[in-house]
């Protein structure tokens, strides 16, 4: 599903790498927590997998493909099977909760049947059922990531990224969350969240990568956060 | 994708940026009226210079019998053809002269229907109202003087124009103007064109959360930037609507009434509803493909995939 063989990247103006030499594999149905303090390399290696960015050395296989050889053009077809999820939920405020999930139908030309069809099908699954015409503001902010979730599974991805999706929300909220992606990730989907909460981590057991100064430093499968602060 | 989406997302572009919008509108209008005056007016100043302009200098008319009634000059009567002989050979000597073409009222009548068509001072002329004459290229554009004293009051000869002479201070005056008008029309387009990348720049700062969450869900690039690129051109094509709408009106006003030049000037040959027509899908091409092109390449920069 992924692999990263001795991948490095280095950003333009910068002596250090944000990545150094990290080589790993995640497959299919798999669910792995990515942990690191900030400026560890977490977010370049999420946005590597999105080809946000391009790594400088090494090689990069998102869904089978070697990412530098993707054209430009080609990169919108792979995100297709990409789901995203992000601290901020990157909502937008101005539609209701059902025009945010329709649009990620729309903008990939789904005819408008099929997102009549899908939206309240996805809704229900993240326990928003009847919320389709609120707006995001009138939204908890558990709510308003249900709805980013929403958004980025009712395409059914086979690999959802998630870049701290708890870091906005309080323990209890955090937990209904988790339990979410669960149920996404039983679905087959393989599921690849970065995070800081170390109380997840510890209770989900799930295979955990560790990243510090931009090298992997460990890769535990049924892992815990471990991290000390 | 679906029309519908992409229109509505046109039109809440074109709203939030209201003020920016019209300055796009007005420039484009400005610019395209002033592309579109220019081209008329050299279309103007070629349908005055008419068949002999660029071909002869000075042209001596010869006396026909309805001028041997009405015109001084030719109260001796009609031009004979011992006269035309005696004429033809003076200039052959002339070293001043370089070619000398032979008029015929057959072929002044041709010419004169080409030029003016089917006006109806045109349609009650016959050849044989037409007159005579020699058409006469210097060496020396200059020396118009030498042949005028040579033949003017000559029997046979109503009279003798230095036709270049009277018109080309006009259009020199054309000309200049219509330089001018493409300086100002070349300013106005560069700002124009400053306007769309900047008016698309904004447009699309102010949606980036849009356009990073549809590059996340994976929307391709074309259907990121057609939005701001169609609004580009949607912005351009009302402008190039105006600027035809005020050609037309110009031409309306200036030819047919109000100024209405054609009644006060009947002399001349005015251009026609065609030559007008002729550069409107011009001028509304133009409108609809540049602004695109230029929001195009502005977002090249800006909405990176």
């Amino acid at each position: 599903m992924i692999r990263f063989d001795n991948v490095s990247k280095v950003y333009p103006k910068q002596t250090r790498p944000a990545l150094r030499d990290v080589s790993l594999e995640v497959e299919k149905g798999e669910f792995v927590f990515l942990v690191g303090s900030s400026g560890s390399g977490k977010s370049t290696f999420l946005r590597l997998i999105l080809r946000e960015e391009r790594c400088s050395h090494g090689q990069v296989h998102v869904l089978g493909k070697d990412l530098a050889r993707l054209s430009n053009w080609k990169v919108p077809q792979m995100r297709r099977q990409l789901g995203t999820v992000f601290q901020d939920f990157r909502l937008l405020p101005n539609k209701t909760v059902g025009e945010n999930v329709a649009f990620a139908q729309e903008v990939i030309g789904k005819s408008r049947g099929e997102i009549r069809k899908s939206v309240p099908q996805v809704l229900d699954l993240v326990g928003l059922g009847g919320k389709e015409d609120r707006m995001p503001g009138e939204l908890s902010g558990g709510e308003q990531q249900r709805v980013a979730i929403a958004r980025a599974f009712v395409n059914r991805p086979k690999l959802l990224i998630a870049d701290e999706p708890t870091g906005n929300l309080d323990p209890q909220t955090s937990v209904g969350i988790m339990k979410l992606l669960d149920r996404i990730n039983r679905t087959g989907t393989t599921v690849v969240m970065a995070t800081h909460d170390q109380n997840i981590v510890d209770q989900m057991r799930k295979r955990v990568i560790e990243l510090e100064k931009g090298r992997l430093v460990r890769d535990q499968a049924r892992g815990v956060y471990g991290y000390q602060h | 994708m679906r029309a519908q989406f992409v229109l509505s997302e046109i039109g809440v572009g074109l709203r939030r940026n209201l003020t920016m919008t019209f300055a796009v509108i007005v420039s484009v209008a400005l610019s395209l009226a002033l592309f579109g005056g220019s081209l008329l007016m050299s279309d103007q100043v070629s349908t005055m210079k008419g068949y002999w302009y660029d071909k002869v200098n000075v042209s001596i008319f010869l006396c026909n019998k309805s001028d041997a009634e009405s015109d001084p000059n030719c109260a001796k009567g009609a031009v004979t053809d011992d006269q035309k002989q005696q004429i033809k050979a003076d200039l052959d000597k002339m070293g001043v002269v370089q070619t000398v073409t032979y008029e015929s009222q057959d072929q002044a009548y041709k010419h004169y229907k080409e030029q003016f068509g089917d006006s109806p001072l045109a349609s009650s002329l016959t050849p044989d109202q037409m007159q005579e004459s020699y058409r006469i290229k210097l060496k020396d554009p200059q020396k118009y003087q030498v042949i005028a004293t040579a033949f003017d009051g000559r029997d046979g000869v109503q009279s003798v124009q230095d036709q270049k002479g009277i018109l080309d201070n006009l259009f020199e005056l054309l000309n200049g103007m219509n330089w001018a008008a493409r300086a100002v029309m070349a300013l106005m387009l560069v700002v124009a064109l400053m306007l769309i990348v900047n008016t698309v720049r904004v447009s699309a700062f102010s949606r980036r959360r849009e356009t990073g969450i549809m590059r996340l869900v994976g929307a391709s690039g074309f259907y990121i930037q057609a939005p701001f690129i169609m609004e580009a051109a949607v912005a351009g094509l009302i402008g190039g609507t105006l600027a035809c709408a005020f050609l037309v009106t110009a031409r309306y006003f200036i030819i047919d009434h109000g100024l209405a030049l054609s009644q006060k000037l009947s002399l001349i040959n005015f251009i026609g509803w065609d030559a007008v027509l002729k550069y409107l899908p011009l001028i509304l091409a133009t409108s609809l493909l540049m602004p695109a092109l230029a929001a195009f390449f502005a977002l090249r920069k800006y909405l990176k995939v």
